[in-house]
């Protein structure tokens, strides 16, 4: 109820403390359809769902390889992803071109968190409205960090953003201890299987999701549609064993499930530009 | 009063040459790996050939930082095409950009004596030849540095290629096949070596062609 009075810019602190403004933008991250990472000890893999605005439209790409050793998936407004992702491409082109060496991931997440604090404490800015999965291999081995829009940043040995990503949480959850010893196959089958969770139903198949891997002696790069389909075929014929993906946890916009093709049209909340 | 000239400059020359020569499905790009100042010699085994694109090589010789800066500078900037456009660069594409580049520091120049070699979007070999300011020119045979005098009237008389003012346009590339243009290559550098003290110790040639790109050394005289 008091929300609304404190909420108008970003600029203004409600009574207990808080920037809804920032929080706001943090529902635009929940709001995108599902990305999803994990890492292994010399693997980092990103995965997303292929959402498309009508059937006649192409899906929007939600991951952009920031360099040989830098991926990153987003959630959310994708405008602003594509944003702070040349960002991301112009500061890994700029260190190594100082310094003849590949761009510590930690350092970059610090630097794309430093900009999005500036958008906080700005009253002619606004904060992006995207979050970002960052994975990434450096001297001191793989990492995967999520990006908020508020500014903060935390490393993971898996994570999930984006609407319905709870059900991959809840999977990862389970598996997520020993990822740091799985192979290459494995940590890939998980990220598929992770992605299939946000699903809830829907039939999994290749053009419905996107998977890039990064590792040691391997750089980024996108998996083509025959590699995930096989993928899914040693996995899709095994009758499912785990229990419901989707839990008690609703997700506030209520994204029920809508028929498999209609793709967003079922999100009457969600802007067209949200994806 | 005459004017006081500088006392230092920020220039050096370590010498060396390059070739290239472009066939009808391949390129040849050579040059020498001495490098020199002055009448010393700083190393026998310097490579004056960089690969900047899949199909598009640079050699350069003259001040060999000015020639690293400028390889950098068009590394990260391929960099940034490949992000944006999805794919690598033409070499005539990267042709323009390195003139751009050159010409950019036309008041502070890059001391780079460049020719590009590669493969052109037909699949044809290229040859772009500089000078130190970015102005170039698409010929089928090129030779840069200090051999360069000793070289070139050699190339035009085995390769003189048509004037690239002419009409109707007429193709720049050799008749040679590949064994043959780096058997002239070959013949070319080691004539060079004789007479000129900055040519010599090795010679290093890559042919670049539509599966990829193949090295040879082969020595030449070390005096």
């Amino acid at each position: 109820m008091f929300r609304n009075q404190y909420d108008t810019d970003v600029t203004t602190w409600s009574p207990t403390g808080r920037l809804f403004q920032v929080e706001y933008a943090m529902e635009a991250v929940k709001q995108g359809s599902a990305a999803i990472g994990l890492r292994s000890r010399s693997h980092v893999v990103l995965a997303s769902v292929n959402k498309a605005q009508s059937e006649l439209s192409s899906h929007q790409r939600k991951i952009f390889k920031v360099d040989d050793h830098i991926g990153v998936a987003i959630a959310g407004l994708t405008a602003d992803g594509r944003v702070l992702s040349r960002y991301m491409r112009s500061e890994s082109i700029n260190h190594s071109f100082t310094y003849e060496s590949p761009l510590p991931v930690g350092r970059l997440v610090v630097r794309l968190a430093d900009k999005a604090q500036v958008c906080t404490q700005r009253s002619w800015k606004r904060p992006y409205g995207v979050g970002l999965l960052v994975g990434g291999l450096d001297e001191s081995g793989a990492h995967l960090y999520y990006n908020c829009p508020s500014g903060n940043y935390f490393e993971y040995q898996a994570f999930a953003i984006g609407s319905r990503s709870q059900a991959a949480k809840t999977y990862l959850e389970r598996r997520f201890e020993s990822f740091n010893e799985s192979s290459r196959e494995d940590l890939i089958k998980d990220a598929i299987l992770a992605i299939r969770e946000t699903l809830q139903g829907e039939t999994l198949k290749s053009s419905l999701c996107t998977v890039s891997v990064l590792g040691v002696d391997e750089p980024f790069h996108f998996l083509d549609q025959e590699s995930i389909q096989k993928v899914i075929d040693t996995f899709e014929k095994v009758p499912e064993e785990e229990e419901d993906g989707g839990d008690g946890e609703a997700e506030a916009e209520a994204a029920s499930a809508a028929p498999a093709e209609q793709g967003g049209a079922g999100d009457q909340d969600v802007a067209p530009m949200e994806m | 009063m005459t004017k006081q000239h500088a006392n230092w400059s920020p220039y050096d020359n370590n010498g060396g040459t390059c070739v290239a020569i472009a066939g009808s499905d391949y390129c040849v790009i050579a040059a020498d790996t001495r490098m020199s100042t002055g009448y010393s010699i700083l190393t026998r085994d310097y490579s004056k050939i960089h690969k900047l694109a899949d199909k598009a090589v640079l050699s350069s010789s003259g001040f060999q930082a000015d020639v690293k800066a400028l390889q950098k500078v068009l590394k990260s900037r391929h960099l940034v095409y490949q992000h944006q456009h999805n794919k690598q660069m033409s070499c005539p594409a990267m042709a323009q950009l390195l003139s751009n580049t050159l010409y950019f520091k036309r008041f502070f120049p890059y001391y780079a004596f460049n020719v590009l070699g590669g493969l052109d979007e037909q699949g044809k070999g290229c040859v772009f030849t500089y000078d130190a300011v970015g102005s170039y020119e698409k010929v089928g045979y090129s030779a840069q540095g200090s051999g360069s005098t000793l070289i070139m009237p050699f190339l035009d008389n085995q390769l003189k290629s048509p004037s690239p003012l002419l009409l109707p346009a007429q193709d720049a590339i050799t008749p040679l096949s590949e064994p043959e243009a780096v058997d002239l290559v070959k013949t070319v550098f080691a004539s060079a070596t004789e007479r000129d003290i900055y040519t010599g110790d090795k010679l290093e040639i890559m042919i670049l062609k539509a599966d990829g790109i193949r090295t040879e050394v082969m020595d030449l005289r070390k005096d």
